[in-house]
């Protein structure tokens, strides 16, 4: 059921459209399958399941809004949910935010966000996966956990102006954390896809398990600053805040405008077409690139194009919600899924040869702001971090609490290596001069 | 796949018109109404949980458990003059937990039928079966005598859902007036009700019915300097309960004074949202001029509104005993606290330290009867006289610790979620000896009093960790002496938790509590409250946030 064609899904929708007897009405399916495992201790401990259609559909009268929302699709539930939405809407306050409901877009051609290998994952294939990962483990005598994800599903959406969208999606993502038995060393690793044929739970946790056995009795080094380089995964995270989705949350215009961003200029207005970061810094998304395949449409259903954020360093463009962009007379870009940071040819081992003194981070963790005004950011490092001497790791080092703010570290660059994947953006590894560790952490 | 992809295009997500209301919540939106229309009859609720338990025996479960929940929220979202957002939920359906040959099986269903029951039951038993495979060791639970048919409720006063939504409206919008009033550039306001309908029953002859509420208001308040670009916040001084609408009707008697000189009002059991929203207007522009900290060791003396996420940080969850295991090893981390740590009797803090468990606090957001495991609550020590006595622990886990019962602290955030082990409410005890804040403040030389809460970062074991606030005010010889800004300390739990030289006694006491604690993947949230009084730690280390960009 979960994932309906663009003709079936299409259908319902425009059956709930003929249901509506609102000034406006938008409708949007959204189809979710999948599952997860979850391991600990070299054991499975939870499994879970989604499979899932629910329809959403939002009724305006004026300027009065409503929402309902439901996961049956007969005549009877379809047609209450659109007469829910309407109650809704005549209830609610008129919004001095309205904005029409789009007609017709014109959206990119869809690239390759399905992939069927994903969509044909089955209990077993994740059990597989973890068990391979768990074999390693129990033959290093090393105690892992991980977690695997997937799930496959559409998106689709109408409304009465005429506007008509479909996509379908799937994604894996994987992250295992393994650790010594004597609890001295841990390593982590992470990565997700689109096409779960390009994943092996096998490769991840030899990486993790090397920085784990590697990690043991690390040294403690004097908070400070230091040349660090930080793996893709120490500057987007999956599951936290991280410094670089920090930077890319902030570049919205409204906040900008309000007086109540990094971006806001003293005196009034914003800092776009202001240098802010070295000009190796150039940050994109293109929502049709292959290896981070993204949504054609925000859920607005304004297209997703390929937008420059900061290209050598200037900021290029900020985006906002369509009232915003109408009142203050700016381009009208959506919010990006994904983004791409551009980088070189440079691994991370290519960095760390290239370094005469620093400090590799595997990841960050617990990142929080402190002071928007300046978008400092706290949290510490973990699982892997390691002193680098003349081009080599040493030794492992205990961790560290750094304080810092993207912007600054974007301004103490020293090397930017080759983007990878990690959480549907491309990340590079970034070698950066002066990062600030204020204290250090007995945490392993 | 990122969860935004799926989550970002429903119509709650979309602008600013529609804001994502309730974490995790992954029910349908229905009109305020709805909520006040009774769930299903008790005697169908048993006839439908007999359905599933009686399939899991046969399918071969040498125990099960079944969760029939009705889940409903309503969120209001304003800004400034006007509504943002007003969204009710409402998220039915049953969780079915088993043991199979020795090992865990969990199922869900929203097919609240008794053949959809025994569908979900079926399936558990087969995940259960087919997990059992690569287990290593059976599931061994703590016995628990059945509670026969039993119910509970939120001693609430009066039920959110039955205060009309205007009414909750133009509340938040005098809130925003009173802020815009007194000099605020911006204001957001927000308030979240939920309310569990949920209904327990176990082979071990457990029939529980319960209606459990919590509510949370809050906002934030910004003031601007355009001409020099500084902007400044600062949060409502409110907590999250397990209360009815009650809390949002204000009783002189629930206001505490703050320090003298710093106009602040701490809130028990009722909050006064627009005193608060306008002394949040006037703080927030005080904040754009205060003197900026010199780094360097200071004594602190924190208030309840700050120091219970401190205490939900550095020991709610390292005293966690999944944690403390390793099954949260992959995402939110282990603990310093293991049990051999625990073994060696080193200190966690100073004597003055007593901290309790509980999940039995009038208003509290850790309230019920009986956990989500059919246990019956209770309140149980932490840490006594400065040391560590015991851990957080459900069914499955006492026998680790060689106890042979639960403390009642599991839960599921949703019928659709396996219920696990969950934070209970955790809470610093308070002084036995009189003592008042403005006493405390008398016998500090050089220090910083700390309200509210700010920016806040623990490593993954519960070391290491930074902490921010709403207010700041220095304490110089015995006073208060003026407002102080880019403070924020970093210490560490054991040497914190040592420091600890003086609380303030039992009149003042409140609850701080977080509404969406995170925890487990897929993460669930749930929701618990600290209770402290006003308490003071010596030298502790504090750092200056600003910085030049």
């Amino acid at each position: 059921m979960a994932i309906l064609s663009q003709t079936e899904a299409q259908a319902i929708l425009k059956k709930v459209l003929g249901f509506s007897k609102a000034d406006e009405c938008e409708a949007t399916l959204n189809g979710q399958s999948g599952g997860n495992v979850r391991s600990a201790r070299n054991a499975i401990s939870t499994s879970g399941g989604i499979d899932n259609v629910s329809l959403t559909v939002e009724s305006r009268f004026g300027k009065r809004s409503g929402v309902a929302t439901c996961n049956q699709f007969d005549d009877a539930t379809l047609r209450t949910c659109v007469t829910r939405a309407e109650e809704i809407a005549r209830l609610a306050p008129e919004s001095p935010e309205y904005m029409p409901l789009l007609g017709p877009q014109k959206y990119l051609p869809l690239p390759p966000t399905f992939a069927k290998a994903t969509a044909d994952i089955t209990p077993d294939y994740r059990a597989a996966q973890v068990g391979s990962s768990m074999v390693i483990c129990d033959e290093r005598k090393l105690s892992s956990a991980a977690f695997l994800n997937d799930s496959a599903g559409f998106v689709a959406k109408r409304n009465s102006k005429g506007l008509e969208a479909y996509q379908q999606l799937s994604g894996l993502e994987f992250s295992i954390t393994v650790r010594t038995p004597d609890g001295t060393g841990s390593g982590y690793a992470t990565a997700d896809y689109n096409d779960a044929s390009k994943f092996d739970a096998k490769t991840l946790t030899r990486i993790a398990a090397d920085k784990a056995a590697g990690s043991r009795n690390a040294k403690a080094l004097e908070p400070g600053k230091y040349t660090v380089i930080l793996e893709p995964a120490a500057l987007v995270a999956n599951t936290d805040a991280s410094l670089l989705q920090a930077l890319m949350s902030a570049l919205d215009a409204r906040n900008a405008d309000e007086g109540r961003s990094f971006l806001s200029k003293k005196g009034g207005g914003n800092r776009k077409g202001e240098k802010l970061f070295d000009e190796r810094v150039t940050i994109y998304s293109d929502p049709t690139n292959a290896e981070v395949p993204d949504l054609m449409f925000s859920g607005d259903g304004r297209p997703q194009q390929r937008t420059t954020w900061i290209e050598k360093g200037v900021v290029k463009n900020l985006y906002s919600s369509q009232y915003w962009a109408q009142k203050a007379g700016i381009p009208d870009i959506p919010r990006p899924g994904g983004w791409i940071m551009e980088g070189g040819t440079q691994s991370v081992q290519d960095l760390i040869k290239g370094t005469a003194k620093g400090i590799l981070v595997t990841r960050l963790w617990y990142i929080r702001p402190v002071d928007p005004q300046t978008l400092l950011y706290t949290g510490l490092t973990r699982d892997g971090t390691f002193y680098i001497e003349n081009g080599q790791i040493k030794f492992p080092v205990k961790n560290f609490r750094f304080n810092e703010s993207p912007i600054i570290m974007l301004n103490n660059l020293e090397a930017i290596g080759k983007p990878v994947r990690v959480g549907g953006n491309l990340v590079p590894p970034l070698k950066i001069r002066d990062f600030t560790f204020t204290s250090l952490s007995d945490a392993v | 796949m990122k969860r935004r992809d799926f989550v970002g295009l429903t119509g709650l997500a979309t602008g600013a018109l529609w804001l994502p209301s309730f974490p995790g919540f992954s029910g349908t939106l229905v009109d305020p109404a709805r909520l006040l229309e009774p769930g299903l009859d008790v005697a169908v609720k048993k006839r439908l949980a007999d359905a599933a338990l009686n399939t899991a025996k046969a399918a071969g479960a040498t125990y099960a458990d079944v969760r029939i929940g009705r889940y409903l929220n309503q969120s209001v979202f304003t800004r400034e003059k006007q509504v943002q957002n007003i969204a009710s939920g409402e998220s039915f359906g049953a969780g079915v937990r088993v043991i199979a040959n020795g090992t865990w099986g969990f199922a869900s269903t929203n097919t609240v039928t008794e053949a959809g029951m025994a569908q979900a039951a079926k399936l558990a038993v087969q995940i259960a079966k087919a997990n059992s495979k690569v287990q290593k060791e059976p599931v061994k639970l703590a016995p628990q005598k059945g509670q026969g048919v039993v119910s509970w409720k939120t001693p609430i006063l009066v039920n959110a859902f039955e205060v009309p939504v205007k009414e909750k409206v133009e509340l938040l919008l005098a809130a925003n007036a009173a802020a815009l009033d007194n000099g605020a550039s911006f204001v957001n306001s927000a308030l979240f009700q939920v309310n569990e309908q949920k209904y327990f029953a176990s082979t071990d002859g457990s029939y529980i019915d319960q209606d459990v509420h919590r509510i949370w208001p809050n906002f934030s308040v910004t003031a601007i300097d355009r001409a020099s670009g500084k902007f400044r916040s600062r949060e409502a001084l409110s907590a999250p309960m397990g209360m009815g609408y009650e809390y949002l009707q204000p009783k002189a008697e629930d206001k505490i004074a703050g320090p003298a000189g710093t106009g602040l009002v701490g809130y028990r059991n009722s909050f006064d949202m627009l005193a608060d929203a306008a002394l949040a207007a006037k703080q927030a522009k005080e904040k754009l001029t205060a003197k900026s900290v010199t780094a360097g060791k200071y004594d602190l003396v924190l208030d309840p509104n700050h120091l219970g996420l401190t205490i939900h940080e550095s020991v709610g969850h390292p005293t966690e005993l999944d944690r403390v295991l390793g099954y949260e090893a992959n995402y939110a981390g282990t603990s310093f606290a293991t049990l051999d740590w625990k073994a060696k009797g080193q200190p966690y803090g100073s004597k003055l330290v007593n901290i309790v468990a509980d999940k039995l606090q009038a208003n509290s957001l850790g309230a019920v009867g009986y956990d989500d495991e059919g246990v019956p609550t209770k309140e149980w020590n932490i840490i006594k006289d400065g040391k560590l006595v015991d851990y957080q622990k459900i069914r499955d886990q006492a026998h680790i610790v060689n106890q042979n019962e639960s403390d009642g602290c599991c839960y599921a955030d949703s019928w659709s979620s396996v219920q696990f082990q969950r934070m209970p409410n955790i809470s610093l005890k308070p002084g036995t000896q009189k003592l008042s804040v403005d006493d405390m403040i008398k016998g500090v030389d050089k220090g910083i009093y700390i309200a509210g809460r700010g920016s806040f970062s623990i490593d993954q074991q519960r070391y290491n960790s930074q902490f921010g606030g709403q207010v700041f005010y220095a304490i110089e010889k015995g006073k208060i002496a003026g407002m102080l800004e880019d403070v924020a300390y970093q210490t560490n739990t054991l040497e914190f938790w040592g420091s600890c030289a003086a609380i303030c006694d039992a009149s003042d006491y409140r609850l701080f509590g977080s509404f969406f604690d995170g925890k487990g993947q897929p993460p669930q949230v749930s929701a618990v409250s600290h209770g402290s009084a006003t308490t003071r730690f010596n030298a502790v280390n504090v750092i200056n946030t600003a910085r030049k960009i």
